[in-house]
């Protein structure tokens, strides 16, 4: 039977524990408040982005220049390029394995028979692929700590630049949507080539340049936002998923020190009517 | 015809402005674009520059530069590449830069010359946003 000893210095080092996985919690709700932040000021932009981009692409379409644009055409797919978004940092529960299970399942089921090309964010989806076997082509580490338009817009760049060399033939972007604080959805989307928005125009524009012109300057900037804006959910989502496992911790650290506690006071206990009945019988084999 | 429109100024990663506006001038690739309700539906590259906008008397401005403007009869977006607003402009960032740009437009050098016209501009922009301000 641990001694009395033992179970002190147990329940000392859980509730260490315990301190860390609070602190830890506490850190990233704020984190996360940052990131939603982050999320919510970035929608205007991108939402009026896709709008204008649909406005242009209805104006242009039929136009040699809309079927010919690198970025909008369609290939036989045959190498798949996958932006896999993930966390840099562990202990946020099942974060990142949902992201590379979710990411490998696509790439080997889905499109199965192509060859799979990885571009990573963060170091957990480097990491996974690379113990797999896969190719990785980029890697881009502590992006999601706060993410800054101007990186996130490089990566952006040089995937386009590859697909209009015809380098790979299609890319997507997988990635944790923020659904809310307790729940994250993995995210699978296209982004190469860049598949149009479906609304129709809204009205009969007047073209500074013409509709071409403009198509051509717009879509790089499209692919960048909707990378960045896939960046700063899954900041927003690994915050939160990080958040709700350490509160889980908390609490199970909680109950490990509760039971242990049980257990000490009972082991005491135990010593101490040791100690009574053999003061009692030494007593009474005196008489 | 009424009175205002929405105007919405956005970079990637925050919106800068959104009000209802009397009028508002728009630094166009090709020019200013002077905006008022019920403008004609037009689309256009941004160029760098101050973008005015008036907001119930009084007049606010914002330098933008790369980007679009799509123009509505109810609203307008500026969609910039950068903007900020005349006290958040670093005047000695913006002093470098064009300095550095004039040298590499005086120099003949292995540089992006299209580039060093675009960051001069900017620069200027920004410099003649915040002169006019009064800083």
């Amino acid at each position: 039977m641990p001694s009395l000893i033992d179970f002190r210095r147990r329940i000392r080092s859980v509730k260490n524990t315990q301190q860390i996985t609070k602190a830890m919690k506490m850190v990233s709700a704020a984190k996360l408040r940052r990131a939603q932040d982050a999320v919510i000021a970035a929608r205007p932009f991108s939402n009026s982005l896709r709008q204008m981009l649909a406005n242009v692409a209805a104006a242009a379409k039929g136009t040699d220049a809309a079927a010919e644009h690198p970025l909008l055409a369609e290939r036989r797919e045959e190498r798949v390029l996958a932006i896999v978004i993930n966390s840099d940092r562990g202990l946020a529960g099942a974060f990142s394995t949902n992201i590379n299970r979710g990411a490998q399942k696509f790439l080997t089921e889905d499109k199965a028979g192509r060859k799979w090309e990885i571009e990573a964010v963060g170091k957990k989806a480097r990491d996974y692929f690379r113990r797999r076997g896969f190719t990785i082509v980029g890697e881009t580490f502590n992006l999601t700590k706060a993410p800054k338009y101007a990186d996130v817009a490089a990566i952006g760049r040089k995937v386009a630049g590859r697909y209009a060399k015809c380098e790979v033939d299609s890319v997507y972007l997988i990635y944790n949507e923020f659904k809310s604080v307790m729940s994250q959805k993995l995210d699978i989307v296209q982004v190469l080539p860049v598949p149009l928005p479906a609304e129709t125009a809204t009205a009969d524009y007047i073209f500074e340049q013409p509709a071409e012109e403009l198509l051509a300057t717009l879509l790089p900037k499209y692919v960048e936002t909707v990378i960045y804006r896939a960046v700063l959910e899954s900041a927003a989502a690994e915050h939160a998923a990080r958040m709700t496992a350490m509160d889980a911790a908390s609490s199970n650290a909680a109950d490990v020190i509760e039971r242990l506690t049980l257990y000490m006071n009972r082991v005491r206990q135990a010593s101490i009517t040791r100690e009574i009945i053999e003061v009692v019988s030494g007593a009474s084999a005196l008489e | 015809m009424a009175a205002t429109f929405e105007l919405e100024v956005a970079t990637p990663d925050r919106l800068l402005v959104k009000d209802q506006v009397a009028e508002a001038q728009i630094p166009g690739l090709n020019g200013y674009v002077g905006i008022l309700p019920d403008h004609a539906a037009l689309l256009s590259e941004l160029g760098s520059g101050l973008l005015t906008y008036t907001v119930g008397g009084n007049s606010r401005s914002v330098v933008v530069s790369g980007g679009w403007v799509e123009v509505l009869p109810t609203h307008t977006r500026v969609l910039a590449a950068s903007a900020e607003r005349p006290d958040e402009i670093d005047l000695k960032r913006a002093q470098e830069s064009l300095d550095r740009a004039e040298r590499r437009l005086k120099e003949a050098g292995d540089w992006d010359i299209a580039r060093a016209l675009r960051a001069a501009e900017r620069a200027r922009a920004r410099l003649e946003a915040a002169s006019k301000t009064g800083r």
